[in-house]
């Protein structure tokens, strides 16, 4: 009874049926045909065709090779919230390990321990680096985590206030998910001014009020500029008992200031700056918190605990706070999160080690003064715009029109933002650090 | 089938710790070459520090003591863990598709090319008009459907505060549809395991903003009476919100948009046979209605003579992600079905009803309802479902979903798919069977050919320990 089938064969290939065995398997059943077992009443079944037109193997990945070819290949300097570090070779090597891909969320703790442990050592990991007690094990990326802090400030809130403070140059997509998460609650959006990059913190103190349930500040912030007044944002939050929620990426964290040693309450952002390539905005959530909000934490959390034989085992924990026991009281409705990426980030950091880490965080201050130099030197730009120390990305004024000159350098095989009419984006990190003379080169072309 | 499972360690853990093998201090000020004035970097960072050989023995051995889909059978109902093709890792690894969002749209014709065909594919699919492929999970995905109703409904200046949901449900339902900002009606499930319509004709009204429905239903039953049900919905003005997750029953025989429904998330991990990456990340497209195509996620993906290009929808609720999704998973699942075609996307379903139907026939329990597709749900009976899954363990199988759906007395939620022969069928119906023979305390001790022996799942509860340094003393 052999089971390979042709590969003109019509079925699924991933359907390992020999003609013989369906046959026994419908007997056995007592169905003449598999038809037979749709309970499908005849006004709603299917009888046209879907148009979808079978391939091999071999001829669709040469189909959707070719497809992908038609993306030009372009340089890219871009990175507002979506950023680029090598991943080395062996992430790819353990991550896509079948036993670790191919599994399921880990309801069975004592077949899935390996999965779980390496979970709980991202949550550690994490634990760590903002220094706050509670990390997750992910959200889906930086924007919806930011989205899920609201909602938990406005679960834990203190007084009866409704507003949410974001700065006003947060990434736009960011604001965009974060109206969608507050949509279904009592809560609203607001802004409160930067001055030159940084947050304008007196104006901040003007702003919150006892209305203010949390009030959002990232280090770096969307343009790159490191947040020099982070402790003073603090006060600002204990004065009128806001949360403070620090945005961040797991990069950042290694260098920047420890998120709670300035008084953060939730440390939110992107953890896939390590263990995943650029991949289309793809994303992995951070999220940290206090002990204190540890039963209102979305999404989920692995613990330790014991089996029979007093080993210590990992299993998932307070479930109870989750969708599929709480329902519509749950802290959120997150099932399927982004396991996966923080297994692959938890590695990466793995390789990485403390020295490595502080490193690559380094590399991004200097790569981005050293860019933000050479490209201030050219006639027509003046850069940095913010007079701050930056993290990998950086903002310059242009003479000319941003998006022109964004355009004429896309012919010259370089991506860069453009921010408005006359400013724009570069990022830098050792991924396109080595290109900087071309791409400096290609700004004076243009210019 | 015999069965051991990898145990690594001693006799305190079955692994150390990343920490345990390593924990460095780098001190910023003194050990590091630091950019920052002190002020703006912190004193110190703690991390193992360990060697790519160390690293990677770490993780082979993690790998070795975690079950998957390619070790054995995991037939988690609900969950439709299928065979994952190697072939699109490979298609998703694909330099040229790892591109930054913030390109221009002229620069990224073949990343938008892949996306556009993969929208009309699920749209074709399902039977819908538009699709987005955004929501990076299913829960996303029920949670911009709900919000896409809710603008429809706001459009009309209808305000509707309610959503129902039949109590045997995902728990993502209740909890999607209370984070748009809705009051839950829950609607008792009928006799027979289907939506009663006199309950349903009760519970809607003018408040009715959508009943949210997944069919076949969640104990594998295909709820016959949609098309009343649908109208019944529509009559009330609410709109009818299809949950994917049951999709795989389906494929090329019935659609969801031909049933009446609304709107519909599509669950890629599932149906589309994405790995599922222990935990995520999947993916959760939503397709929905020509009329409310102007509400979806923006950006969407359209092609205007013979270039693609990114478009806002014109009333769009805006975003549910910082960019487009999921891409790495979105592109796999575009492999898969164009892989398969017609014909293979409906011998999946094909299989996968059958091997439901012909696992269900060996099993020596009850199956309270009947007829089911892609999955069933056996009852433990007397026994209690979550020993029954533990003994499974000792058997070289992955147990059911257990306890649920909770109308079901000791629910064990079966879904084999359509990617088990014959062989593992029996493995499993083997497995299940000498489960439902053994003694209270054969069940009680199990498992013990896994890594781990019974968990304390109590006591991680009440004694949270959630990262290597709040571990105790003793266990350092």
């Amino acid at each position: 009874m052999s089971r390979r089938r042709h590969e003109d064969a019509d079925g699924s290939p991933y359907a390992p049926h020999s003609p013989d065995e369906t046959a026994a398997m419908l007997d056995e059943v007592g169905v003449e045909s598999e038809a037979e077992l749709f309970d499908v009443p005849d006004d709603v079944r299917f009888e046209g065709e879907l148009g979808i037109e079978p391939r091999n193997e071999r001829e669709l990945r040469s189909e959707i090779a070719a497809t992908l070819a038609k993306n030009d290949d372009l340089t890219e300097f871009l990175g507002r919230d979506h950023h680029t570090h090598y991943v080395p070779s062996v992430v790819d090597g353990l991550s896509e390990r079948a036993e670790f891909l191919t599994s399921y969320t880990q309801y069975q703790p004592e077949v899935t321990q390996g999965f779980l442990q390496a979970l709980f050592e991202y949550q550690s990991l994490l634990v760590e680096l903002t220094g706050l007690p509670v990390a997750n094990c992910s959200m889906y990326d930086a924007a919806t985590a930011l989205g899920e802090a609201a909602r938990l400030a406005g679960r834990v809130r203190a007084a009866s206030g409704t507003t949410v403070l974001v700065p006003e140059i947060l990434h736009e997509n960011k604001r965009a998910v974060l109206e969608n998460y507050v949509d279904g609650s009592d809560l609203s959006i607001d802004t409160y001014p930067m001055d030159d990059g940084n947050v304008d913190v007196d104006a901040l103190a003007e702003r919150a009020d006892e209305e203010t349930v949390m009030i959002h500040v990232e280090n770096p912030t969307v343009r790159g500029t490191i947040e020099e007044h982070l402790s003073a944002v603090g006060r600002v939050a204990d004065d009128v008992e806001a949360l403070f929620c620090l945005g961040t990426d797991v990069v950042a964290l290694g260098l920047l200031e420890e998120p709670a040693g300035v008084g953060a309450d939730v440390v939110v952002g992107e953890a896939d700056a390590l263990g995943l390539p650029t991949a289309y905005g793809m994303g992995l959530g951070l999220f940290a918190t206090r002990e204190s909000f540890l039963r209102q934490v979305p999404g989920r959390l692995v613990g330790a605990s014991e089996d029979e034989t007093g080993r210590r085992a990992y299993t998932l924990t307070l479930q109870t706070r989750e969708q599929h026991i709480r329902k519509e009281r749950a802290t959120s409705n997150i099932c399927t999160n982004q396991a996966w990426v923080a297994l692959r980030t938890a590695m990466h950091l793995s390789l990485l080690g403390p020295d490595g880490l502080v490193d690559l965080a380094s590399e991004c201050v200097r790569e981005a003064e050293a860019l933000s130099d050479r490209l201030s030197a050219l006639e027509g730009l003046s850069a940095p715009v913010h007079d701050r120390h930056h993290f990998r990305e950086f903002l310059v004024r242009t003479d000319r029109p941003a998006p022109a000159i964004a355009g004429e350098l896309e012919t010259e095989g370089f991506a860069v933002h453009a921010v408005d009419e006359h400013r724009l984006q570069v990022c830098v990190t050792e991924v396109n650090a080595g290109k900087t003379d071309e791409l400096v080169a290609a700004f004076e072309e243009v210019l | 089938m015999n069965h051991d499972q990898a145990r690594y360690g001693d006799d305190e853990r079955y692994e150390s710790l990343l920490s345990e093998k390593d924990s460095t201090e780098i001190d910023i000020e003194t050990d590091a070459d630091s950019p920052l004035p002190d002020d703006l970097t912190r004193d110190s960072v703690e991390l193992p520090s360990l060697s790519e050989p160390e690293v990677t023995r770490h993780y082979t051995r993690l790998s070795q003591m975690n079950w998957s889909v390619e070790t054995g059978p995991y037939p988690l109902g609900s969950c439709t863990m299928k065979y994952n093709p190697t072939f699109a890792e490979d298609v998703a690894a694909d330099p040229n598709g790892a591109v930054h969002p913030d390109r221009s749209e002229e620069s990224l014709q073949g990343t938008l090319e892949v996306l556009y065909h993969l929208q009309d594919y699920l749209a074709r699919i399902g039977g819908m008009d538009a699709v987005t492929l955004q929501p990076p999970a299913g829960a996303a995905g029920e949670f911009t459907g709900i919000l896409v109703a809710k603008a429809y409904h706001e459009s009309r200046d209808d305000d509707r505060s309610e959503v129902i949901v039949p109590a045997s449900a995902h728990g993502t339902n209740f909890a999607s549809a209370a984070m748009a900002g809705y009051d839950v009606v829950e609607l008792p499930s009928g006799d027979d395991g289907r939506v009663d319509l006199e309950a349903l004709e009760a519970a809607v009204s003018e408040d009715t903003a959508a009943l949210m429905l997944t069919n076949p239903n969640t104990v594998g039953l295909f709820e016959r009476d949609i098309e009343e049900i649908a109208e019944i919905v529509h009559d009330a003005g609410g709109l009818l919100y299809y949950d994917g997750a049951n999709l795989n029953a389906l494929l090329g025989r019935a659609r969801p948009g031909d049933m009446g429904f609304d709107v519909m998330h599509y669950n890629v991990h599932k149906t589309f046979a994405t790995p599922h990456g222990g935990g995520g990340p999947g993916a959760g497209p939503v397709g929905v209605t020509e009329e409310l195509a102007q509400f979806l996620p923006s950006p969407r993906v359209r092609e205007r003579s013979g270039a693609y290009e990114l478009y806002d929808p014109e009333r769009t609720i805006g975003k549910v992600h910082g960019y487009q999704g999921n891409w790495l998973v979105l592109v796999k699942a575009y492999a898969y079905i164009a892989r398969l075609g017609d014909a293979g996307l409906e011998d999946a379903s094909a299989k996968a009803v059958l091997n439901a139907n012909y696992l269900a026939e060996r099993l020596d329990c009850e199956i309270p309802y009947e007829p089911f597709h892609h999955e069933f749900a056996a009852t433990a009976g007397e026994r209690d479902a979550a020993d029954v899954a533990k003994h499974m363990l000792d058997h070289g199988v992955h147990p059911p979903t257990t306890k649920w759906p909770e109308f079901v007395p000791e629910a064990m939620l079966t879904e084999p798919t359509e990617a088990e022969t014959i062989d593992s069928l029996n493995d499993l119906a083997d497995a299940f069977n000498a489960a439902f023979a053994a003694d209270s305390e054969a069940l009680e001790s199990a498992p013990s050919k896994t890594t781990a022996r019974r968990i304390d799942q109590a006591d991680a509860a009440r004694n949270p320990q959630l990262s290597w340094q709040a571990l105790e003393p003793s266990e350092e």
